[in-house]
């Protein structure tokens, strides 16, 4: 699966809840939204290879 | 996880409420609460005219969106700032530009609404980031952002005829700014802290936040469902902000116990009502009226904003 966050973008080969991507890409899950297939996931869906995901960051400067 | 309503799978899980809901049942809740919290504090009335403070980010506009479909008399009102950026493929124009276009683009969508549009430049000579470099004070022009900001929400709302102004502040943005103000004991600000600032009658316009009990993460999704085109990137000049480092540290207590902010912010408001934050320093500032633009101020002379361009 292709995870792109801000400018940046990741690969993984394998499974994964959308906890356990957030987590090995270092971001807080209550700092950001993640969008498959253009909706909202929660933590516990499962990412599969081949799902295009995006994390949208929600935290601005107020 | 699953939506509590109809049992689909869920769009968003918020920890604090223990609730999670689908993107169909999400929006009337949003909905719902805003109209809950309007009447908790007594915001406004279905009489009234509303002047919603829209800086093409996504709190502001589902803000706008929000009151629009509870039916109330809302116009926006856009300040250009002229705040520039690294021009790249990806974010091709000014700060400024692309977020104007954005409460453009909304405001056009909404048949029947007002966008006033004030352009700091063009009425007054100069763009935030030119007057931060006169006044030597490149690396924080947030302060000279904020006052401009106040002053000509506060301006607008008044020559308009609005009864109230309302801002897309939401409670990260209000547990930030406690924080700070509870690091730094300042128990002045404190007191002035809530959803409600009352018009003073002599200058200073209503100005209220119905949606101050929503986590950011929540107007974010709200905005994504609702389909609603909001600037993403951040302004260039919040780098490194206070109110950022402050959300982060906040975030990170959320994540390691769910409704941190929630309760600290509800808890606070309630030790303000019954009275536990006060200060025999609390003597209300005389104001006077800014000979220049007659707004209050507590300057003898002219205001700070006018100050602003001498």
């Amino acid at each position: 699966m292709e995870v792109v966050y801000r400018e940046r973008t990741w690969s993984f080969d394998e499974s994964m809840t959308v906890k356990q991507m957030l987590k090995r890409i270092d971001i807080l899950p209550e700092s950001a939204l993640v969008v498959r297939d253009g909706k909202l996931v929660t933590e516990d869906q499962l990412l599969k290879p081949g799902d295009a995901v995006k994390v949208v960051d929600v935290i601005s400067g107020g | 996880m699953r939506c509590r309503t109809c049992g689909a799978p869920a769009a968003i899980n918020m920890r604090q409420h223990k609730l999670s809901l689908c993107a169909e049942h999400f929006q009337p809740w949003i909905i719902k609460q805003t109209a809950r919290v309007i009447r908790k504090y007594r915001m406004f009335t279905r009489e009234q005219r509303i002047l919603v403070a829209v800086s093409g980010g996504k709190d502001s506009l589902a803000l706008w969106d929000v009151l629009l479909k509870l039916g109330y008399r809302a116009d926006g009102l856009y300040i250009d700032l002229g705040i520039g950026s690294m021009e790249t493929a990806a974010t091709p124009a000014p700060y400024s530009l692309r977020s104007r276009e954005k409460a453009e683009t909304f405001a056009k969508a909404h048949s029947g609404t007002v966008l006033h549009v004030v352009d700091v430049a063009a009425t007054y000579g100069e763009s935030v980031a030119e007057i931060s470099h006169r006044k030597r004070r490149t690396d924080s022009p947030c302060s000279i952002c904020g006052l401009i900001k106040r002053h000509e929400m506060n301006r607008v709302a008044l020559e308009e005829d609005y009864d109230v102004l309302a801002t897309g502040h939401n409670l990260d943005d209000e547990a930030a700014v406690l924080f700070g103000n509870v690091l730094h004991w300042q128990v002045g600000y404190l007191r002035r802290q809530g959803p409600v600032l009352v018009a003073d009658g002599e200058g200073l316009a209503r100005k209220v936040k119905p949606f101050c009990r929503f986590y950011e993460r929540e107007t974010a999704a709200y905005t994504l469902i609702a389909g609603i085109d909001y600037i993403y990137e951040e302004c260039p000049f919040a780098t490194g902000a206070t109110s950022l480092a402050h959300k982060e540290t906040l975030l990170k207590m959320e994540h390691e116990t769910p409704g941190t902010k929630l309760h600290f912010y509800v808890n606070f408001l309630r030790a303000k009502e019954e009275g536990l934050i006060t200060t025999n320093l609390d003597i209300p500032p005389e104001l006077h009226q800014c000979p220049k633009c007659r707004q209050p101020t507590m300057s003898d002379a002219h205001c700070r904003f006018c100050r602003l361009w001498e």
